[in-house]
C-alpha cells in the first residue's frame, strides 16, 4: 500500500524538488520507509525475516524509483534550458588572419626559384643595390665608354672626392661578380635582387626584379646550360612541356651569348605556354666571357662556365596574368589581395609551386 | 637597321622566300622586329576608276559613286565621303572583307544612309604609306585599272628591321647583312670588289689632323663640276623604302653608303669651304648650325672640323648648314674618315644627337674601308652628277693591327658542347671573311677588317655555333652531383622569408614599394645623406635612397586611403639604406596598420572590434622577431622610440642598449604631417640583420622535455602602483622573488579611474608556482606569495590592493 503510494508520488513529481520532498517523507531520517525499517528491531526472528525482506525490497525499488524519475527529471530541465539558449548562428565568424593576408607575388615568385633551382643544386647568393662602377660594368667586360652601357640607362650617386661614383646597379651580374672573386670554383649559384634602370612606362619601371644564374666549373657548356633552361620552364610555368628558341645575340659579359624566346598562345589576356604560334623573349644567357672570367680572378682556359638572367617581375607577370608592371610597385591593396598568395601557401616540389 | 628584299639582293644572289629569309636572320643573331610586306597587307587594294559619283539623296556630305574595278567586272556601288570623289578619278578601291591597316576595320557591305556600300575608295592614311588623309588617293589617268595598287606603286619590296646588337657594326650596312645570309647557306655572297677612280688633278684642299685618337684617318676628294638634282628613282625608292628622305643626289649618296655600305660619308660645297680643313677639339663654347636646323655648342672634349670660317663640321654625327650641299653645288668635297668610337658616343650622347652616322662610328667602322668608301662614292657622284674627280688627299693611318687568334679546335665541343668538323668550320670562317690556316689542332685565324668585335677564341666559337645553329646544340642534362642536400638559403634569406610569412600569416598584406623616396621624407627617418641622393633622379619625390621602409608603406596607406580604402594592414621587408657601402644595406621588416585593421581581424565586427593601437604593432615586431628567430628572452622593451613616433605611445626593441632591433608604436602626429597622412597610424620596423645568428646545433633532437609531477599552483594578485610604473618592471620583480618556483607571470588586468585614487593603478597579476620537489604546503605557498608581495613592493613602490 504505503510502496505503492510512494511510487505514485515518485512517478507524479514535476521536479527535482518535488522529488527530493518525495524522497525526504520515504527514505529520509523520519521518512516512512524509515519508520517502517525502525519497527524490525520490535519483532520477533520469524517475523523480521519475512517483514524485513518485503520492507528492504520496497526500498529498494523505492531508491530506484527515485533514481529513474531523477535522470528523467534532470534531462527535462536541461532539453528546457537548453531550449532557451539560442544563438544566431547566421552571423559572421570573423575571417581568419590568415585568409586576409597576403604575400606579393614577387616574393612568391623568389621563392618558387629558389625551389626549383635549390633542387638542381643551387644556392642563393645576394649583394648590395649600391654598387661600383668596377663591378656593375668593368669586371663585366664593359670598355668604358663603349655604347653597350647606354643600353643600362644608369642611376648615379654624386661623385666622391677621388671622382670615383657609386651607382644603382643595372642588373645583378655584380653579384656573379662578388661571388666569383670570393669563392673558388665550382660554383653554382641564382643571384635574385633588385636592380635599377632611368626608364618608366607599362614595361619598365625604375625599379625591377632580376634573376641570374652562374655555373664555373670544368665542363659545362651550352649544351647544359640549355636543359636547365629548359627544365626551370617546365617546371616554373608548370607545364609538361614547352618550346624554346635559343637565338644568338649579344652581352658584354658573355660570349658566346644568347636569347630565349619561349613559345606560347595568347588567348584573351592569358598566355598558354607549350603551344601557339608567337615567340616571348624570356632571358638572356651564354657562356661566360674569358674577360669577365679574368677580371675576377678565373682562368678562362681552365675554368669554364655560363650565366643567365631574366626578369623576375617579368615572368611572374607572365605566369599570373598581371599585365601592367607599375602596379606590381603600386600597393593597392585591391590589387595585392587579388594577385598575392595566402601564407600558407608556400611553394614546394611535392606539393606545386602555385595551388 | 632596316632594308629592303630587292636592296638586299644586290648583295645576295638568292631564290629564297622572304619569310625563310628574315627567320634566318632572327636565328644567326640579326634578330628581325619587324617584316613589313607591303605587297601581302595591300594585295586587295586594286585601283579603279570612277565612272559616275553622284550626290547621295540623304547626306549633303556624301556622294555615291559607280566604280570600274576592272577585269571586266560590272560596276560597283561605293558611297563615298571623301571632297575628291569624282567622276574620271583613278583611285584605289577595296571590296568588301578586306582589312583596312588605318583604320583597323574589316570592311562589309554596308548600307549609308539608306543606300548601299559595296566597298570603298581609299585614302593613302588608309592604306598606312603616308598621313595624307585629305581625300581618296589621286592617280594618274593612265594608271592600270584593276592592278593591285601596291605592285604598281612599287611598293612591293618587303622591308626587314633588324634589332641589331652593339657588337655588329660590320651589320649596319646591308653588304654585311649579305655576307652573313650566305655563310648561313641563303645564297651567294655578291662583293665584285671595288675600282678606284683614278684623279684628275691634285685635290686643292688639305687636312691636318690635331689629334689621331680622335680621329686615326680622313680621306677627301673633290669633284668639281657637278650637277646636284634629285637622285634617281632607284635611289629615291631605296631611301624612301626605309624612311629616310630624299634630299639631293649628293645628300643621298651619302646616306645610300651609309646603309649600303655602313660606310657614314659627309660631303661639303667646296664652294662654300675655305681654306685647308683642320680636324680638331673644339674650343669650349664653339657652336655649329647643323644640317637639322638646330644650333649646337661644343665643348673641349668633342672633335670638330674646321676651315677657315670657323667649325663647318661635327665630325662623325653631323655636317654644318653652312657647307651643307644643295642643287647649287658644283664643287663637293667628299670625306671618307675614322673617328673614336668612344668620343663619338659621348659626344652624341652630350649632344642628343641620333644620326645614322654616330650610330655606326660609335660601333666603329671598317677602318680598311676608308678609301674604297670614298672610292665607291666618287663613282656614284660622277655616274649621277658628273665631274672631275680630285686625287684623293689620305691623312693619318687608318689601319689596325692585323688581329690573328690561335684557334684549338676542340674549343667548339669545350664552350658549346657540340661537334664540328675542321672543314665545316673553315667553310663558315671563310664565308664570314675570315681566313683559317694550320692543320694542327691549333689553327691561326685572320680577323676581318670589319669584325672590331671579335678578338678571342670564345669570339670564334660563336661565330661558328651561330651558323651552324644553336638549336643543334643538344641539351645535356645537368647532374647535381653528389654534394648532400643541405638548405641553400643563409640565414638572413631564411629570416627574410618567415618574416614575410609570419606578417601574412596576422592579417597583413605584402606590398613592394620603392628604393628612393622624397628627400623630406628620407630625412624625416633619419636618411637623407648627400651619399644616397641620386644624381640623376627620376622625380623629385624618387629623390634619396630610403633608410627605412615605413614612409613607403604610410605613403601606400594613404593612397589606399583616399581610394576609400581606409582599414590597411601592409608590411614589406626589404632593403634599407644607412650608407653606400654593401654592409650599410640592411635588410628590415616594416609594418603599418591604419584604422580597424587591427591584428584579431580586419574592419568591425558584431562580436566587438577595437581600431588598431600600438600593442597592435608590438605584437606585430615581436612575430617578425619570433618567426626570424630572434631569441626572445633576452629581448628588452623601452618606452620611447625616434622621434617619428608617439613619444608617449611608442616602444624600443633592444638585446641591451648597443644592439636596437626595432621600434614600434603610433606615428608621431607630426611626422605624419609632414608625410601628408592622416592618422593615427601604428607602426613598426625591425632590421633583420641586427637578430644575433642561433649557435649550429650538431643534431637536430630536441632538449630532453621534463614534466613535473606536482601540479602547479596559481595565486592572483593585484598591486596599486604609481602611474608611471611599468607593467614590465612588476614582472620582473614578481619573478625575481623565487626564480626556482615562479615559472609563470602574466599581467591579466590594468584598472585606473574610480576606486583608484588619481595618479595611481592597478596592475593585476597571475602567478604560476611550480613546486620541484615536493607538493607544497599551503604555509610554503603563503611564504613564496608573501615573498611577490614583498618584492614588488620594494621594487615598485605597490601596494597590494585589498
Amino acid at each position: 500500500m504505503l510502496e505503492k503510494s510512494i511510487l505514485e508520488q515518485i512517478a507524479t513529481a514535476g521536479d527535482e524538488a518535488a522529488l527530493e520532498a518525495v524522497r525526504v517523507s520515504s527514505l529520509g531520517k523520519k521518512g516512512a520507509i524509515s519508520a517502517l525499517l525502525a519497527t524490525l528491531g520490535k519483532m520477533s526472528p520469524d517475523e523480521r525475516k519475512t517483514q524485513g525482506a518485503a520492507i528492504n525490497q520496497a526500498k529498494d525499488k523505492v531508491t530506484q524509483a527515485l533514481a529513474e524519475r531523477r535522470e528523467v527529471l534532470k534531462s527535462a530541465a536541461l532539453d528546457a534550458r537548453l531550449k532557451l539558449e539560442t544563438i544566431d548562428v547566421t552571423l559572421p565568424a570573423r575571417e581568419p588572419p590568415a585568409e586576409a593576408g597576403r604575400i606579393h607575388p614577387l616574393s612568391q615568385v623568389w621563392d618558387e626559384l629558389t625551389t626549383i633551382f635549390a633542387d638542381m643544386g643551387f644556392s642563393v647568393a645576394e649583394g648590395p643595390d649600391i654598387e661600383t662602377d668596377d663591378y656593375n660594368f668593368t669586371k663585366l667586360n664593359f670598355p668604358v665608354g663603349h655604347p653597350a652601357r647606354e643600353m643600362h640607362d644608369t642611376f648615379f650617386f654624386p661623385p666622391k672626392e677621388d671622382g670615383s661614383r657609386m651607382l644603382l646597379r643595372t642588373h645583378t651580374s655584380p653579384v656573379q661578380v662578388r661571388t666569383m672573386l670570393s669563392q673558388k670554383p665550382p660554383i653554382r649559384v641564382i643571384c635574385p635582387g633588385r636592380t635599377y634602370r632611368i626608364d618608366s612606362d607599362a614595361t619598365h619601371t625604375p625599379q625591377f626584379h632580376q634573376v641570374e644564374g652562374l655555373v664555373i666549373d670544368k665542363e659545362s657548356h651550352l649544351g647544359h646550360l640549355k636543359w636547365i633552361l629548359h627544365e626551370f620552364c617546365k617546371a616554373f610555368f608548370e607545364v609538361d612541356h614547352i618550346n624554346m628558341r635559343f637565338r644568338p645575340s649579344f652581352f658584354p659579359f658573355t660570349e658566346p651569348s644568347l636569347e630565349v624566346d619561349i613559345q606560347c598562345r595568347r588567348d584573351k589576356g592569358e598566355i598558354r605556354f607549350g603551344e601557339g604560334e608567337d615567340w616571348l623573349e624570356i632571358l638572356g644567357c651564354g657562356m661566360v666571357h674569358p674577360n669577365v672570367l679574368r677580371a675576377c680572378g678565373i682562368d678562362p682556359d681552365e675554368y669554364q662556365g655560363f650565366a643567365w638572367g631574366m626578369g623576375i617581375d617579368r615572368i611572374a607577370m607572365l605566369k599570373y596574368g598581371m599585365n601592367d608592371l607599375r602596379q606590381l610597385f603600386d600597393s593597392d591593396v585591391r590589387w595585392l589581395s587579388h594577385y598575392g598568395f595566402k601564407p600558407l601557401d608556400v611553394p614546394t616540389l611535392a606539393g606545386g609551386l602555385s595551388s | 637597321m632596316k632594308f629592303t628584299l630587292s636592296w638586299l639582293k644586290d648583295h645576295l644572289d638568292t631564290d629564297e622566300p622572304v619569310e625563310k629569309l628574315a627567320d634566318k636572320l632572327t636565328m644567326i643573331g640579326l634578330e628581325v622586329e619587324n617584316l613589313e610586306d607591303k605587297a601581302k597587307a595591300l594585295k586587295p587594294f586594286t585601283i579603279a576608276r570612277v565612272i559616275s559619283a553622284e550626290q547621295h539623296p540623304n547626306a549633303d556630305r556624301l556622294r555615291v559613286c559607280m566604280v570600274d574595278t576592272g577585269n571586266g567586272a560590272a560596276p560597283v556601288q561605293v558611297v563615298c565621303g571623301a571632297p575628291n570623289a569624282r567622276a574620271g578619278l583613278v583611285s584605289v578601291f577595296s571590296p568588301p572583307g578586306t582589312y583596312i591597316p588605318g583604320k583597323n576595320i574589316t570592311l562589309s557591305v554596308g548600307t549609308i544612309r539608306g543606300v548601299e556600300s559595296r566597298g570603298m575608295l581609299c585614302s593613302a592614311a588608309e592604306l598606312q604609306i603616308s598621313d595624307d588623309h585629305d581625300g581618296i588617293m589621286e592617280l594618274p589617268a593612265d594608271a592600270p585599272i584593276g592592278v593591285a595598287y601596291a605592285e604598281w606603286a612599287g611598293l612591293g619590296d618587303p622591308v626587314f628591321e633588324i634589332n641589331l646588337t652593339p657588337n655588329r657594326q660590320d651589320c649596319t650596312g646591308v653588304h654585311g647583312v649579305a655576307r652573313d645570309l650566305a655563310a648561313a647557306d641563303m645564297g651567294r655572297f655578291k662583293d665584285p670588289g671595288i675600282k678606284p677612280v683614278k684623279g684628275e688633278f691634285p685635290c686643292p684642299v688639305k687636312v691636318t689632323i690635331e689629334d689621331p685618337k680622335l680621329c686615326p684617318g680622313f680621306a677627301l676628294r673633290l669633284v668639281r663640276g657637278v650637277r646636284n638634282g634629285p637622285s634617281p628613282q632607284w635611289l629615291q625608292q631605296r631611301l624612301t623604302a626605309i624612311g629616310l628622305r630624299p634630299i639631293n643626289a649628293l645628300v643621298d649618296i651619302t646616306n645610300f653608303m651609309t646603309y649600303d655600305r655602313a660606310r657614314p660619308l659627309h660631303v661639303f660645297d667646296a664652294g662654300k669651304v675655305k681654306g685647308n680643313l683642320l680636324v680638331r677639339h673644339a674650343r669650349d663654347g664653339e657652336q655649329l648650325l647643323a644640317l637639322d636646323g638646330r644650333t649646337y655648342t661644343f665643348d673641349g672634349s668633342m672633335c670638330v672640323i674646321s676651315d677657315d670660317h670657323g667649325v663647318e663640321s661635327l665630325a662623325g654625327i653631323m655636317g654644318g648648314e653652312a657647307s651643307g650641299c644643295d642643287e647649287n653645288t658644283t664643287d663637293v668635297l667628299i670625306e671618307s674618315a675614322l673617328w673614336n668610337e668612344i668620343n663619338i658616343a659621348q659626344t652624341g650622347r652630350k649632344l642628343g644627337i641620333n644620326s645614322d652616322a654616330r650610330y655606326r662610328f660609335e660601333r666603329g667602322v671598317d677602318p680598311a674601308f676608308m678609301v674604297p668608301g670614298l672610292e665607291l662614292a666618287t663613282r656614284l657622284v660622277m655616274e649621277m652628277c658628273g665631274g672631275a674627280p680630285s686625287d684623293n688627299v689620305v691623312a693619318g693611318n687608318p689601319f689596325p693591327d692585323d688581329r690573328v687568334i690561335d684557334f684549338p679546335l676542340p674549343e667548339v665541343r669545350r664552350l658549346a658542347g657540340i661537334d664540328v668538323s675542321a672543314a665545316e668550320m673553315k667553310r663558315i670562317l671563310s664565308h664570314l671573311g675570315f681566313m683559317m690556316a694550320g692543320n694542327g689542332l691549333v689553327v691561326k685565324i685572320a680577323v676581318p677588317s670589319w669584325r672590331s668585335d671579335v678578338h678571342g677564341k670564345a669570339d670564334i666559337v660563336e661565330e661558328i655555333v651561330r651558323m651552324v645553329g644553336v638549336d643543334k646544340v643538344a641539351m645535356t642534362p645537368f647532374g647535381r652531383g653528389e654534394d648532400a642536400r643541405k638548405p641553400v638559403l643563409t640565414p638572413l634569406q631564411l629570416r627574410t622569408r618567415r618574416a614575410k610569412r609570419a606578417l601574412a600569416t596576422r592579417g597583413m598584406v605584402e606590398a613592394v614599394t620603392w628604393s628612393f623616396i622624397s628627400k623630406a621624407a628620407a630625412q624625416l627617418f633619419g636618411g637623407g645623406q648627400h651619399a644616397l641622393e641620386l644624381a640623376n633622379p627620376i622625380a623629385s619625390d624618387q629623390s634619396d635612397m630610403r633608410p627605412t621602409l615605413l614612409a613607403g608603406l604610410i605613403a601606400a596607406a594613404q593612397v589606399n586611403a583616399d581610394r576609400g580604402l581606409g582599414d590597411v594592414a601592409l608590411f614589406e621587408v626589404g632593403q634599407v639604406f644607412k650608407g653606400d657601402r654593401p654592409h650599410d644595406q640592411l635588410v628590415a621588416a616594416a609594418g603599418i596598420r591604419r584604422g580597424f585593421a587591427a591584428a584579431e581581424g580586419l574592419g568591425r565586427h558584431w562580436s566587438g572590434s577595437h581600431t588598431a593601437d600600438a600593442f597592435d604593432a608590438k605584437a606585430d615586431a615581436l612575430a617578425v622577431l619570433a618567426a626570424a628567430g630572434a631569441p626572445m628572452q633576452a629581448l628588452q622593451i623601452v618606452p620611447g622610440g625616434p622621434d617619428w613616433l608617439h613619444p608617449g605611445r611608442s616602444g624600443t626593441i633592444q638585446i641591451g642598449p648597443q644592439n636596437v632591433l626595432g621600434y614600434f608604436g603610433e606615428m608621431h602626429p607630426r611626422a605624419l604631417e609632414a608625410l601628408r597622412a592622416d592618422g593615427p597610424l601604428m607602426a613598426f620596423e625591425v632590421i633583420l640583420d641586427r637578430i644575433p645568428e642561433a649557435k649550429k646545433k650538431a643534431t637536430r633532437a630536441k632538449p630532453a622535455l621534463e614534466l613535473s609531477a606536482f601540479q602547479p599552483v596559481s595565486r592572483d594578485f593585484a598591486f596599486i602602483v604609481d602611474r608611471t610604473v611599468k607593467a614590465g618592471d612588476i614582472v620582473r620583480a614578481a619573478q625575481g622573488a623565487d626564480k626556482k618556483l615562479i615559472t609563470g607571470v602574466t599581467v591579466f588586468d590594468v584598472y585606473e579611474g574610480k576606486g583608484i585614487e588619481d595618479g595611481r593603478k592597478s596592475i593585476a597579476i597571475e602567478v604560476t608556482i611550480q613546486p620541484r620537489e615536493k607538493t607544497l604546503t599551503d604555509q610554503e605557498i603563503e611564504a613564496v606569495a608573501a615573498k611577490i608581495v614583498a618584492e614588488v613592493t620594494k621594487k615598485t613602490g605597490g601596494t597590494l590592493r585589498g
